[in-house]
């Protein structure tokens, strides 16, 4: 398969392949789109390419005990093991394990890196073969409806035709109702958490800070940052330090941080970090760019500020879900402005229109939007209550 | 201890022990200001009910959520609207009317979305309270009167003879009365006459639109 690079940013018609990353992450790697190139709502064909998923627990012989967890913008599929790069514990050890609330004793957990991502999945960083070099800006828009259809290609390939439970925060929250609406059949329950059903202006607002950081950084160049292994380091910080501080909230800042100096005792009349949020917001950013690509980073905000269900509903909501069998449990925060209970309660409103069957609560938090990725009791008793009472009314359906 | 952990057994009311037997097994349900969940419990698990719930207090939405019930935290007064024409078979308003502002909204709506509405409801008209006020000279209390006049949810204060006079108003047909005695003795009544009125201390009321 071939494609000319000189076809622009269309290449209408042909697949665009992506070379496999020679890589020793853990895990598991798929080649899909083959035999038959993937179909990217951009109209451009993908395929073939790689996506990397980890597993844990154990598929059972009827393959009934399939839960989908869909990663947030900066997660990845090491949601339940140490970080493979970072050695840090996984983004929600404290919720999936032998024993925990999604019980992996009982469950089949399965998380998917999403397309663009870069922790295995094709994205920008890969080889376009074509070219032999890094696609960069090259690599086709991926949206959330892409990175589902990916989802659902591992799902299949795995002989799964119904999944237990998709269940995702933030962008994994929009994953989660993209499953919902578009492969209702194939979700028995689906949870999303801290979620909305369109990105709001808001939220495309900041991303857009993030992505000009990353651009305003010389070493970005284009997106071509990659053969001189120097990447838009600082760009990327920057975007990283603006976006966290939307993850929390005024409450939380002041409670952990106030206006407590760091490692001094007075102020220095100058611009270093003075103050412990500007010291946790560096260190953040620091971290960030150890683990993640900026050009994903790019990619992967851009099919956020995309997604919104109605659009293709003639902007009715409720169309989307019209007829669903699927069980949703709406879970949003009470000081989440990112993602605030508005957005959540604004799909219970379009689920009620169908008479579907929804549960919504608003946990109670000082946390932000982070809130889905701390400790937070409440949270893990309803969802876990949620859970056992899906499976419950699950086997008096297969009873009967 | 949780809601979750408790044996329902222990709390069920009298109106909510009628009701769960109105409730034709394997209906559509809604349970407008559902509590705890204790009602729609019994319909889901012994009556094998679709059962869904609305309720105000978030306190009450997580305990039914984390005992696997599909309720919503909302508020009957302008949720209800979202729902689509004839979307359940019951719509329930158990003990729940009496707290509600726009008690003609609401139960409009209620026969909109429902095909029957379940409305169950403290007698204002019972001796006991009538005596209570006449005798005491203060706003009573009773069993299903229990909160102080300064801390009761209850905004309005209704008699079976009001509550009829108001379905007659709204031209909704009333199918079955069941009423409890102070004694807690049920009764099945076609009207409600002056006796009923004083000896009923809280009653079910099932009812349904004009067919058209």
């Amino acid at each position: 398969m071939t494609t000319n690079p000189n076809d622009g940013v269309g290449r209408a018609g042909e697949s665009i392949a992506v070379e496999p990353a020679v890589t020793d992450l853990p895990g598991h790697f798929l080649v899909l789109g083959a035999e038959e190139p993937m179909h990217l709502v951009s109209g451009q064909l993908l395929g073939p390419f790689t996506v990397a998923y980890q597993t844990y627990g154990t598929l059972n012989a009827e393959k009934t005990n399939a839960i989908l967890v869909c990663h947030a913008l900066t997660g990845d599929q090491y949601l339940a093991e140490p970080h493979p790069v970072t050695g840090r514990p996984g983004w929600w050890e404290r919720l999936v394990g032998p024993g925990k609330t999604v019980d992996t004793d009982s469950y089949f957990v399965i998380c998917v890196n999403v397309l663009a991502g870069c922790m295995g999945s094709a994205g920008p960083k890969d080889i376009d073969p074509t070219t032999g070099q890094p696609f960069g800006l090259n690599f086709p828009l991926i949206t959330i409806t892409d990175m589902v259809a990916a989802q659902k290609l591992v799902v299949e390939h795995l002989g799964i035709t119904q999944l237990f439970a998709v269940i995702g925060g933030s962008m994994g929250a929009m994953q989660t109702l993209e499953w919902a609406a578009r492969y209702p059949e194939m979700v028995y329950c689906a949870i999303p958490i801290a979620g909305a059903a369109r990105h709001s202006a808001q939220n495309i607002a900041f991303h857009e800070v993030g992505r000009q950081a990353i651009m305003a950084d010389p070493k970005w160049d284009g997106g071509n940052y990659y053969a001189a292994s120097d990447p838009p380091e600082r760009g990327l910080a920057v975007a990283r330090m603006a976006a966290h501080i939307t993850y929390l909230s005024d409450s939380a800042l002041h409670t952990k941080f106030g206006r407590n100096l760091q490692d001094r005792q007075a102020i220095t009349f100058g611009f270093d970090a003075d103050f412990q949020i500007e010291s946790y917001l560096r260190h953040q950013g620091r971290s960030f760019v150890e683990r993640f690509d900026a050009n994903s980073y790019l990619y992967i905000t851009r099919a956020m500020d995309y997604f919104d269900i109605a659009a293709e509903h003639g902007d009715n909501l409720a169309s989307a879900f019209e007829g669903s069998p699927v069980r949703f449990c709406l879970i949003s925060f009470t000081s989440d402005w990112l993602f605030p209970t508005s957005e959540s309660r604004r799909i219970v409103h379009a689920l009620n229109a169908v008479a579907a069957s929804v549960s919504f609560v608003e946990i109670e938090t000082e946390s932000g939007h982070d809130a889905f990725l701390l400790e937070e009791p409440e949270f893990f008793r309803i969802l876990s209550g949620f859970l056992r009472g899906a499976a419950d009314q699950r086997a008096l359906e297969d009873a009967t | 201890m949780t809601p979750a952990e408790t044996s329902h057994a222990a709390r069920v009311r009298i109106d909510q022990e009628l009701i769960a037997e109105m409730i034709a097994p394997g209906s559509r349900v809604l349970d407008v200001g559902c509590g705890d969940g204790v009602l729609l419990d019994i319909l889901v698990h012994e009556r094998q009910v679709d059962g869904r719930g609305i309720e105000l207090s978030q306190e009450g939405v997580n305990g039914c959520v984390s005992r696997g019930l599909a309720v919503v935290q909302g508020d009957a007064q302008t949720d209800l609207h979202n729902y689509p024409d004839d979307a359940f078979d019951y719509v329930i308003l158990s003990q729940t009317l009496p707290a509600i502002f726009d008690v003609k909204g609401v139960l409009g709506e209620m026969l909109r979305i429902g095909r029957r509405g379940v409305v169950s409801f403290p007698n204002f008209g019972y001796w006991r309270v009538r005596a209570k006020l006449f005798f005491g000279g203060r706003s009573p209390n009773s069993e299903s009167l229990p909160n102080a006049w300064y801390e009761s949810p209850n905004i309005r204060f209704f008699t079976l003879t009001d509550f009829t006079d108001l379905l007659d108003e709204l031209g909704f047909v009333t199918e079955r009365i069941v009423t409890i005695g102070g004694s807690g003795k049920t009764g099945t009544r076609s009207h409600i006459g002056h006796w009923t009125n004083l000896l009923t201390e809280q009653a079910v009321f099932v009812i349904s639109r004009k067919p058209d």
